[in-house]
């Protein structure tokens, strides 16, 4: 069994700074008819570290804006982005990201493309393979390691993503709808299995969703968006026990979380 | 023997079979109608040709086949540097791709005889027809795979930091490689037809000129020949690039 202290060489992090704060963030994209779409904000959202944050919100809300912003891949057209107590102007080796679709190289196997970060980052060779097998073997794609990525279920290809994300030991865990492409049954089963992983690694993380029971499954906080422009319209603690698992779907308190949430996000849809 | 084994064998031999019988029947119908020789000769009397003139036909077959795989060769050369500055250069595409349209759409077969003008009777022209022939379909097919690349994947080459260099050759030349082939695929069946053409116009060898002189001696059942072994030739090429590209794309796009 593998000790999941091996992959963690991020020390204790000062609770004071958070991993994430930004400060009245918009986002508008130029249209090709010349108008504008305002897609999100202003938005303010805090993410401590060690904290798992979901956030919810209905299609076309800009949650996925929200999560490109804080990788980096987008500058906002106002507001303040800080990550890590600097400036947040670009993408960082310190943030790995789960994109919706695996994004597997189909030309190189399984464990090449975990080691990408290592090649583009240039990390040390060895150390980066054993830190891949690693990975690989917790997340049970070990004698996969070898096969290309088209030999793999969607579950599977989701994993491998998920250590190609861990390779270069991130500090933020950003999830973009992670289990979106993946049938009911396997999203629920990633879900769990995710919450474990997150909790013997201990990182910040930021998971992007419209399924809210994956939201409350995996989150200390739900941030619930409204529609476009999207902005956070409640901040929900998720008081559940940890370690999270399929017992926990069955609790009374899961149910009033989750109708709780459904109610805002339901009741402002009629309004 | 099980039921699905004899079926597969009917299956690999459907193939060669439809040929042996469309000869057999070519044979049949010559002998019967009594077809004179110059106009269309048998199979048989094609093969006796072919055995007769077979050091003619052994030459010529290397001069065409040697044009074709160097001219093909320097094409590929020539457009794949232009293919990468057309796609990562928006000021050299906009002056590039009118210029290379252009010229696309003057008709080699045209141009054939200015080009021996201009470079005489050694066999540069006749590769120099190829190169214009191939080139295209090399160049528009590799510019179309440099831009292939789905946003996912940019977004992630860019969520690590990933140099203009490094997102080249780790991503934009794997996307790009299955559309390579496809552009080499087209480019190596016109290349034999531009050599040809060439040899047409102006040679002193090749399959193309023993083409034009055995028609013009009523030699028939010798351009007949060589016309068997042009054919030959072009799928011999074309399974070779795809021999080559089972090699080197060895995953499914």
């Amino acid at each position: 069994m593998i000790e999941a202290t091996d992959l963690c060489s991020v020390p204790t992090q000062s609770a004071a700074i958070p991993a994430i704060d930004l400060k009245g963030v918009t986002k508008t994209y130029a249209r090709q008819d010349g108008g504008a779409v305002h897609a999100l904000g202003p938005v303010d959202l805090r993410i401590e570290s060690g904290s798992f944050v979901s956030v919810v919100g209905p299609s076309g809300c800009g949650k996925s804006t929200l999560l490109r912003l804080v990788a980096g891949l987008e500058m906002p057209n106002e507001g303040i982005m800080v990550r890590y107590g600097a400036p947040l102007d670009g993408p960082s080796h310190e943030v790995g990201i789960v994109f919706q679709e695996h994004v597997l190289f189909p030309w190189t196997t399984v464990l090449e493309n975990v080691l990408l970060p290592a090649d583009v980052l240039s990390l040390p060779k060895a150390a980066s393979r054993e830190r891949a097998m690693r990975l690989l073997e917790m997340t049970g794609l070990k004698d996969f390691a070898n096969l290309r990525p088209q030999m793999l279920s969607g579950g599977m290809k989701q994993r491998a993503a998920f250590c190609r994300a861990m390779l270069s030991d991130p500090r933020l865990l950003l999830l973009d709808e992670p289990f979106g492409a993946l049938d009911a049954l396997t999203r629920e089963e990633m879900s769990l299995e995710l919450s474990g992983l997150w909790q013997e690694l201990g990182r910040t993380a930021l998971l992007i969703t419209h399924d809210i029971e994956e939201a409350i499954l995996l989150g200390d906080r739900v941030l619930v968006m409204s529609e476009r422009p999207g902005t956070i319209r409640i901040d929900i603690a998720v008081d559940l026990p940890r370690p999270r698992n399929a017992e926990t779907v069955k609790l009374p308190r899961f149910h009033e979380i989750k109708n709780h949430i459904r109610d805002i996000i339901f009741i402002r849809a009629q309004a | 023997m099980t039921v699905s084994s004899s079926s597969s064998l009917i299956n690999r031999a459907a193939t060669p079979l439809i040929y042996l019988v469309l000869l057999a029947a070519w044979e049949m119908l010559a002998d019967t109608l009594k077809v004179p020789t110059w106009i269309l000769p048998a199979p048989s009397t094609i093969f006796a040709a072919a055995i007769k003139w077979a050091p003619e036909l052994v030459h010529n077959s290397w001069v065409t086949l040697r044009e074709t795989v160097v001219g093909f060769l320097l094409a590929i050369m020539l457009s794949l540097p232009l293919a990468i500055l057309i796609s990562l250069n928006s000021l050299a595409r906009k002056l590039l791709y009118p210029v290379i349209l252009g010229l696309q759409s003057v008709p080699k077969v045209a141009v054939a005889p200015l080009i021996i003008l201009w470079f005489g009777l050694s066999e540069w022209p006749k590769i120099i027809v190829v190169v214009l022939v191939c080139f295209f379909p090399i160049l528009i097919n590799m510019v179309a795979g440099l831009e292939a690349v789905p946003n996912s994947m940019l977004d992630l080459m860019r969520s690590l930091g990933a140099s203009p260099h490094t997102m080249f050759r780790r991503l934009r030349v794997p996307v790009a490689l299955p559309h390579f082939f496809t552009g080499c695929k087209v480019a190596i069946t016109f290349a034999v037809i531009g050599a040809v053409i060439s040899e047409f116009v102006a040679a002193q060898d090749g399959l193309g000129y023993l083409i034009l002189i055995s028609t013009a001696q009523s030699q028939t059942p010798l351009a007949f020949a060589a016309i068997a072994l042009l054919t030959v030739l072009s799928i011999a090429l074309f399974h070779g690039v795809e021999f080559i590209e089972r090699r080197v794309v060895d995953w499914t796009p």
